[in-house]
């Protein structure tokens, strides 16, 4: 088992036919991952290595039987293509791209909560279930599969975290960045429950950073509602108030969304949060025990 | 990006929200010629991207002309918390007979946007929240659906503003939710919401952030964007597309990713070192951009000492290498380096770095290892 990309997962990615999203999505496809189409609008008909590349999402979906969709395409029309790709009857939707305006987030948001869609990001490096299929740009080499499984705001920072516990011995059931942006699609709390609930993980390990307050809502959800233990990290211990530190989200804004408030509300909470990403994974080894 | 409260008053203004008549000026002659054309009295107001205002003297009223030049002169230049005032904003004077606070904000929590209003506007309204939190009323808006009459009686009843002028501020919020929305902003706030005593409402401050995402659909508010206020390192980093945040310490900082960047602060801060710089030379980071970012870290000359933490996903160590090489043969650093490379290519990149024999480059294996080398070698 893993959560949300697997064997089953058949992938449209849309904006397959630029530079990034070519590279991209042969790479997701020789980890394993089944690309099964793409989209360019005016670009229907072509291939790219193979992939059929369509106009629009419903031609995809209709043609190629695809279940899950990729977005790589520029800012400004990615809130369109996340909207084309649920409107086509897509139940999962990863969105890459970096840079969305924030009332465009905050549209797709609301829409998609009315409907069964999930969206994942935007402004994230997708997900890896791994030996199973990559979605997005986490490098796989880095990861095996196991019974951690991780969620982050961040992407190189899940990467050091990810490869701190691989040499500790650990493995992934899936990895889920859901992204540094103010509305990503999916909060911790969404991605905590399905780990929750996957029966092949064992630890959860979730990556925060400054500015929001939704490290602090999946404290409360842990408290609530989750079995499996929860270790955390929380980024952004130094940064100014008033300074976006690279991520559109993270902003300490006031007194809230500091990293020392979140780390207090999950220790309040039960869960236990490493002061750097070296002592995640000695926590994880005192939880699951030693591996190597 | 924030607006002057003159910029946020001429948004308020295109969507009909009601502002006192005035005109910028960026001279002692100008503020007095566009008093002079308003009629006195007039109020003189610093342009800063700051609050409190007031209490540092940055607003004066002037009967005459005579006042007008006197505190024109004393505004111009004049330091409000680190920020140099530029500009004036010259506005024909209100008579005041209740402020209150009007706000559209965006809500993280809920996604959402929110609007406000309290009849207790005007002082500090952050301590009003505090002492008297039933003062700030709040409602959710669906963002689908947009700002509804509803909305705003709702908010003027509850917040118990006076009979009067219900309608007035319910139409204003409306309006206030149109510029939110229209002009892409996450921040709209009016501090204080005007009643004269002839019972007008007008918008006496504004205060608007636009969202930088945006900004390509704004390209009139792009232009508003003032870089001289910003630090001549960040100026530096924007124009080179690099993500850069100053800091006041003394270990200069280069990562590769948001998260990164921001834990590889706090180890360097837990080592007992205090970072001058947030740089995130982004995915993919290229030879060119390493350069760019190292002269971006060493204008700054209170770096003692350079932290490079690479964790290589889609950024290849190799390139990082080559970049730092590059970097030392052009500018020839002389405070000392410290390069941890992990991940993607990362044997390539050490085997080039050994090969290059740099002066003062320090390479580490870890994360905690390099924190802790630069903050000693930082003194």
């Amino acid at each position: 088992m893993a959560i949300l990309v697997d064997r089953n997962t058949r992938l449209c990615v849309s904006g397959i036919t630029g530079r990034e999203g070519t590279f991209h999505t042969l790479r997701d496809r020789d980890y394993g991952t089944n690309v099964v189409s793409g989209v360019t609008p005016g670009k229907g008909g072509q291939e790219v290595d193979g992939i059929p590349v369509f106009n629009t999402f419903h031609a995809a979906v209709t043609e190629t039987g695809a279940n899950a969709a990729m977005v790589f395409v520029p800012p400004r029309f990615a809130a369109d293509s996340i909207l084309e790709a649920e409107n086509a009857g897509i139940d999962l939707i990863v969105a890459i791209t970096e840079g969305i305006p924030a009332h465009d987030e905050l549209r797709v948001y609301n829409h998609l909560r009315r409907g069964s869609a999930r969206l994942v990001g935007p402004n994230c490096p997708g997900i890896l279930s791994p030996g199973k299929a990559n979605v997005g740009i986490i490098p796989a080499q880095f990861f095996k599969q196991g019974n951690v499984g991780l969620v982050s705001r961040s992407g190189t920072l899940t990467y050091q975290i990810g490869n701190e516990l691989a040499q500790s011995g650990f493995g992934n059931s899936s990895i889920v960045g859901i992204g540094g942006d103010p509305v990503p699609g999916s909060s911790f709390v969404d991605i905590i429950e399905l780990f929750e609930a996957d029966p092949e993980t064992e630890l959860i390990v979730m990556c925060g950073e400054i500015g929001g307050s939704a490290e602090e809502e999946a404290a409360d959800f842990i408290a609530d509602n989750v079995s499996k233990p929860v270790l955390a990290y929380i980024a952004g211990f130094t940064a100014p108030p008033g300074k976006t530190m690279g991520h559109a989200g993270a902003i300490v804004s006031g007194s809230t969304g500091t990293a020392a408030a979140k780390a207090e509300a999950l220790e309040a909470r039960g869960v236990r949060v490493g002061r750097n990403p070296t002592q995640v994974a000695e926590i994880a080894v005192e939880i699951l025990g030693a591996r190597v | 990006m924030d607006l002057l409260e003159y910029q946020g008053k001429q948004l308020f203004a295109k969507h009909g929200v009601p502002v006192p008549e005035g005109q910028p000026a960026a001279s002692v002659q100008e503020a007095v010629e566009v008093a002079e054309g308003l009629g006195f009295p007039v109020v003189i107001k610093a342009q800063v991207q700051t609050g409190g205002r007031g209490k540092a003297g940055g607003i004066r009223l002037a009967a005459d002309a005579a006042e007008a030049e006197a505190h024109a002169k004393a505004i111009l230049g004049m330091d409000i918390r680190g920020l140099t005032v530029h500009e004036l904003y010259v506005e024909r004077a209100s008579e005041i007979d209740e402020e209150y606070y009007a706000a559209v904000v965006f809500d993280r929590s809920a996604k959402k946007p929110m609007a406000m209003l309290s009849r207790m506007g005007g002082m500090d309204v952050e301590a009003v929240a505090e002492t008297d939190p039933e003062a700030m009323r709040m409602v959710h808006v669906d963002p689908l659906i947009g700002f509804q009459d509803f909305h705003g009686r709702r908010l003027a009843f509850e917040a118990g503003i006076a009979a009067d002028v219900i309608r007035p501020v319910g139409a204003m919020l409306a309006r206030l939710y149109t510029v939110f929305v229209v002009e892409d902003a996450t921040l709209v706030e009016v501090n204080p919401l005007l009643v004269t005593k002839d019972r007008r409402v007008t918008a006496l401050d504004s205060k608007v952030t636009i969202d930088g995402n945006a900004l390509y659909r704004h390209p009139d508010l792009a232009e508003l964007r003032d870089l001289s206020a910003e630090d001549p390192q960040e100026r530096m980093a924007a124009e080179r597309g690099l993500t850069y945040v100053k800091l006041d310490g003394n270990v200069g900082i280069l990562g590769n990713g948001a998260g990164l960047v921001m834990s590889t602060l706090d180890v360097v801060a837990q080592a007992g070192g205090r970072p001058a710089n947030f740089l995130d030379a982004g995915g993919g980071s290229k030879a060119d951009v390493i350069t760019s970012a190292v002269e971006v870290i060493l204008s700054d000359d209170k770096v003692t000492a350079v932290l490079f933490n690479i964790f290589g996903g889609i950024t290849r160590c190799d390139e990082v290498a080559r970049g730092l090489i590059e970097a030392f043969e052009q500018i020839e650093p002389d405070v000392p380096f410290v390069v941890r490379l992990d991940g993607t290519n990362d044997q390539e990149g050490r085997r080039l770095l050994a090969k290059a024999k740099l002066p003062n480059v320090h390479p580490e294996a870890t994360m905690l290892g390099a924190a802790e080398r630069v903050v000693e070698l930082a003194g």
